[in-house]
């Protein structure tokens, strides 16, 4: 009953954090409204989509999953700002749950997904992104995507707790981020790739997790190498294995981390 | 009654490469302040990591409370406070928002949480800053606010890391009156510091360590007497100096040194003030004017130098 206590202290301790300082919270919505703008108007003229509604129908579901794993480099950096200023010391000296402090940081993060996501598809719905499955399915594409963003936020914490300088963390977390969303379905077919980078953009995680809010928003996947293979026929299946893989290594490996974790 | 036991601590860092203790014992009796003089790297930190359950010691064993720190660290942790070398509290957060918070982690509720805060903040003057953002605050002001976080339940023992490194001397002196209160109060203290003046003014007990072992161990006085005893520094006119040296040099029975720049005569004596008394006499009866005398007990700085070889280097870390 503490532990979970614990980590709602320490989850109401970044709301306080943004209430603080607020820019924080409008610089990291603004950046991803930006992406939608930049994508939708620089590419969404030379992308033949073949679907109707045109490339914005597309471009939403992997904006919205880049959105969620560039996330990651926030866990990571906010975790290794308190190593670095010692806080990580005093929380472990207190009398609560080890876990409290990663845990409450995790349940943070999605917290501040929710506003992310809510003022995207806010803004995705003015530049013409209109889903067509109904209400239901896309709630729950926005909790998928919601999962998907608590899970990697385990991947970030690890970074946060590993890195010697908090200013490699920023830079460790993109080199992690970055190929992953770009080499994927995210923002051009992968149709159009080389025919070994297929196989990887198709099994990359980022892939079927974009395929998978493709179909919640209904919207057809097209696959090239891999199409008929596991992932692009079950790409919600395959995205679900995926979190819980990304889990299964990464909670029990940050929770012995944070046990052993010294500045 | 011991509050804090320390045995044969051996902790290495890097596969063994880097020993930061090497066998260090300690121990910390009831209601009492014991300080831990050391240079940087002399193992002061790897000390207090352990004691307050941070890391687990290579070999050895330790108790806080008569708890044992590897067996039960959980039980430990009810039991202490620990303030570090950097201020650790959320900067981005009030001095109010990070007490109630610590409070909160504590299990008082939030009303206690409250309460507590509001009056830890009066007891070290920071009312009037308490809705203020921590990093608009002075070096001071953070280490009270710090200080604060570690006496949310008034723990037993209370783990102070160099408390007062990097601070301006007005910032120290305010520390130190704080301290002081809270020594009045009955804890039970255990500091580390690299300031020699520090350990004199606010430690009942002293132990110096070097590269992870305790080389000395004592009252300050005891260690000054360790050192030697007093010396007489006398200050006399250039032309003075031949006969002044002779008569200090006569009467203390060893070699008096010269200070050539400062004019200054000095050697040890063991007579105190009759040595003294004496040197004046012969002094006078030479006919020469002393510009300046006095007997001075050796400083905790001449005590490390005579321990270690080396001076204490005393750097100022800020991070």
């Amino acid at each position: 009953m503490n532990a979970i206590k614990d980590s709602l202290v320490i989850t109401k301790r970044q709301l306080l954090q943004l209430a603080r300082v607020p820019e924080v919270l409008i610089f990291s919505t603004i950046q991803p409204v930006m992406f939608v703008l930049l994508f939708r108007y620089v590419f969404g003229g030379s992308i033949e989509t073949g679907q109707p509604g045109g490339y914005v129908q597309l471009l939403m579901p992997g904006i919205f999953v880049q959105t969620v794993a560039f996330t990651l480099a926030a866990t990571a950096s906010g975790l290794a700002e308190d190593m670095k200023k010692g806080l990580i010391d005093r929380f472990r000296s207190l009398p609560i749950s080890r876990s409290a402090l990663i845990v409450g940081r995790t349940l943070g993060d999605s917290l501040l997904n929710i506003v992310v996501l809510a003022v995207m598809g806010m803004a995705g719905y003015l530049v013409g992104w209109r889903p067509t499955s109904g209400l239901l399915k896309v709630a729950l594409a926005f909790l998928f995507l919601l999962f998907f963003g608590y899970a990697l936020s385990w991947v970030g914490i690890y970074i946060g707790l590993s890195a010697r300088d908090a200013r490699v963390v920023q830079n460790v977390s993109f080199l992690v981020t970055f190929p992953l969303t770009f080499l994927s379905n995210a923002f051009a077919p992968t149709t159009g790739m080389p025919r070994p980078l297929q196989y990887v953009a198709e099994w990359n995680p980022v892939s079927t997790m974009v395929a998978a809010c493709r179909q919640l928003f209904g919207l057809e996947n097209q696959f090239g190498a891999t199409a008929g293979s596991f992932p692009s026929e079950n790409p919600l299946t395959m995205s679900f294995i995926y979190m819980g893989l990304i889990m299964i290594v990464f909670v029990p490996m940050s929770v012995k981390k944070y046990k052993n974790a010294s500045n | 009654m011991k509050t804090v036991i320390a045995e044969n601590l051996v902790k290495t860092y890097n596969k063994g490469k880097v020993k930061a203790l090497d066998g260090l014992s300690l121990d910390v009796e009831e209601g009492t302040v014991l300080s831990v003089l050391g240079p940087n790297g002399a193992g002061k930190t790897t000390t207090v990591r352990i004691l307050a359950t941070l890391l687990a010691p290579d070999s050895g064993r330790a108790s806080v409370g008569g708890i044992d720190v590897i067996a039960h660290p959980e039980k430990v942790r009810e039991v202490i406070g620990l303030s570090g070398q950097y201020a650790a509290v959320d900067e981005t957060l009030t001095g109010w928002d990070n007490l109630v918070m610590f409070g909160r982690l504590y299990h008082l509720n939030k009303n206690a949480a409250i309460k507590r805060a509001e009056d830890l903040l009066e007891q070290f003057s920071l009312t009037e800053s308490a809705k203020r953002p921590i990093k608009t605050y002075s070096g001071g002001m953070r280490r009270r606010l710090d200080l604060a976080a570690s006496l949310i339940v008034k723990p037993k023992v209370l783990f102070l890391d160099e408390p007062t490194t990097g601070l301006d001397p007005r910032g120290r002196q305010e520390m130190w009156g704080v301290i002081e209160e809270l020594v009045k109060g009955g804890v039970t203290l255990l500091l580390t510091t690299q300031y020699l003046e520090e350990a004199d003014q606010l430690a009942d007990d002293i132990i110096v360590i070097d590269h992870g072992k305790v080389i000395a161990h004592g009252t300050s006085d005891a260690l000054k007497k360790e050192v030697g005893g007093e010396r007489l520094e006398v200050v006399v006119e250039q032309s003075s100096i031949p006969k002044t040296l002779e008569i200090v040099s006569r009467v203390s029975g060893n070699q008096a040194t010269l200070d050539e720049g400062l004019r200054r005569i000095s050697a040890p004596v063991s007579t105190g003030s009759m040595a003294l008394m004496e040197v004046l006499r012969s002094m006078d009866s030479e006919g020469i004017h002393a510009l300046d005398v006095g007997l001075k007990r050796p400083s905790l700085d001449d005590v490390f130098m005579s321990l270690t070889g080396h001076a204490a280097e005393v750097e100022e870390v800020t991070k």
